[in-house]
């Protein structure tokens, strides 16, 4: 087994995002261990809070329950900097099958996506997709204005590309 | 579940994404996609267009507004001739929202990366003992 994080070729940590249609949102990335293992890291809480919000983000997480079974739910709850009030997110697994998928509902507004996140194992790797459908074309253009919001920096980084380029 | 919104978005990106939906609309199409692709190579005038696309001048007109509403292409009207070109500013946009996106889930899944190594090499060594 090659070390993943010096030799692993590139393509394996590429982080593909699509905007498949107006509504949805999709990313995949294919990460070096089993299904199961990746599955575990996101269905526990204590795994899942290790990863989920970018260190850049300024944002930090005050409390995290998952009941990751069809029909249970979750509640994320948040605090950024720049906002006296803790942020809530929850929302209910529609559907839960372990180390294969996972369906979940956005509940703290009206124009929540419906996400489901697939775990495909293949010669002990793993493809996730992680899919959004938002109920309109506004809710996920908002939600994007919201996580670019949260990594201040790379927009800067990002702004410093772009006046390079033109 | 996702990063905190709404409540902080700013006026200007309101803009911004109005102007991005129309963009997405005029990329929905396959002629125009063409069109955009013809116009990455040189500028065409829309009855070269209409022409390579085997469509009526009016059909090639229709399109090259929906592109130029967007922002994707700009027209300039010399005597009799009207020349097309790339509005390159509005496929940086493009860009630049895919790029934003990308920027988080890189972050994210580097970590959860990060996080899976470790277990799945825990996982390995746990075995390996138990083997023992």
């Amino acid at each position: 087994m090659p070390k993943a994080k010096e030799s692993s070729p590139v393509a394996m940590n590429r982080t593909a995002v699509e905007r498949k249609s107006d509504r949805e949102l999709v990313v995949t990335r294919t990460f070096d261990a089993p299904a199961h293992i990746v599955f575990e890291a996101w269905s526990k809480a204590e795994l899942f809070q290790r990863w989920w919000v970018p260190k850049s983000a300024e944002l930090s997480l005050l409390s995290c329950d998952m009941d990751v079974r069809t029909g249970g739910t979750y509640r994320l709850v948040f605090r950024h900097p720049m906002s006296d009030r803790p942020m809530a997110f929850f929302g209910t697994y529609r559907e839960v099958i372990p180390n294969e998928r996972i369906v979940w509902t956005n509940e703290e507004s009206d124009e929540g996506a419906v996400t489901t996140v697939t775990f495909e194992e293949n010669a002990g790797k793993t493809r996730v997709t992680f899919h959004e459908l938002y109920p309109t074309e506004a809710a996920l253009d908002e939600a994007l204005a919201g996580s670019a919001e949260g990594l201040p920096e790379q927009f800067a980084q990002l702004d410093e590309l772009l006046a390079g380029r033109s | 579940m996702q990063i905190p919104r709404a409540r902080l978005t700013v006026n200007h990106m309101v803009h911004y994404q109005a102007r991005l939906d129309s963009t997405f609309a005029a990329l929905a199409d396959v002629t125009r996609r063409g069109v955009l692709e013809q116009l990455g190579g040189s500028d065409a005038s829309i009855s070269d267009l209409a022409q390579r696309f085997h469509m009526t001048l009016t059909g090639m007109k229709k399109h090259v507004s929906v592109l130029e509403q967007a922002g994707l292409v700009t027209t300039e009207k010399v005597g009799r001739v009207r020349t097309c070109r790339l509005g390159r500013r509005r496929l940086e946009e493009e860009a630049a929202w895919i790029e934003r996106h990308r920027q988080l889930w890189s972050a994210r899944f580097d970590a959860l990366d990060e996080l899976v190594e470790h277990l799945n090499r825990k996982e390995k060594a746990d075995a390996q003992s138990k083997r023992k």
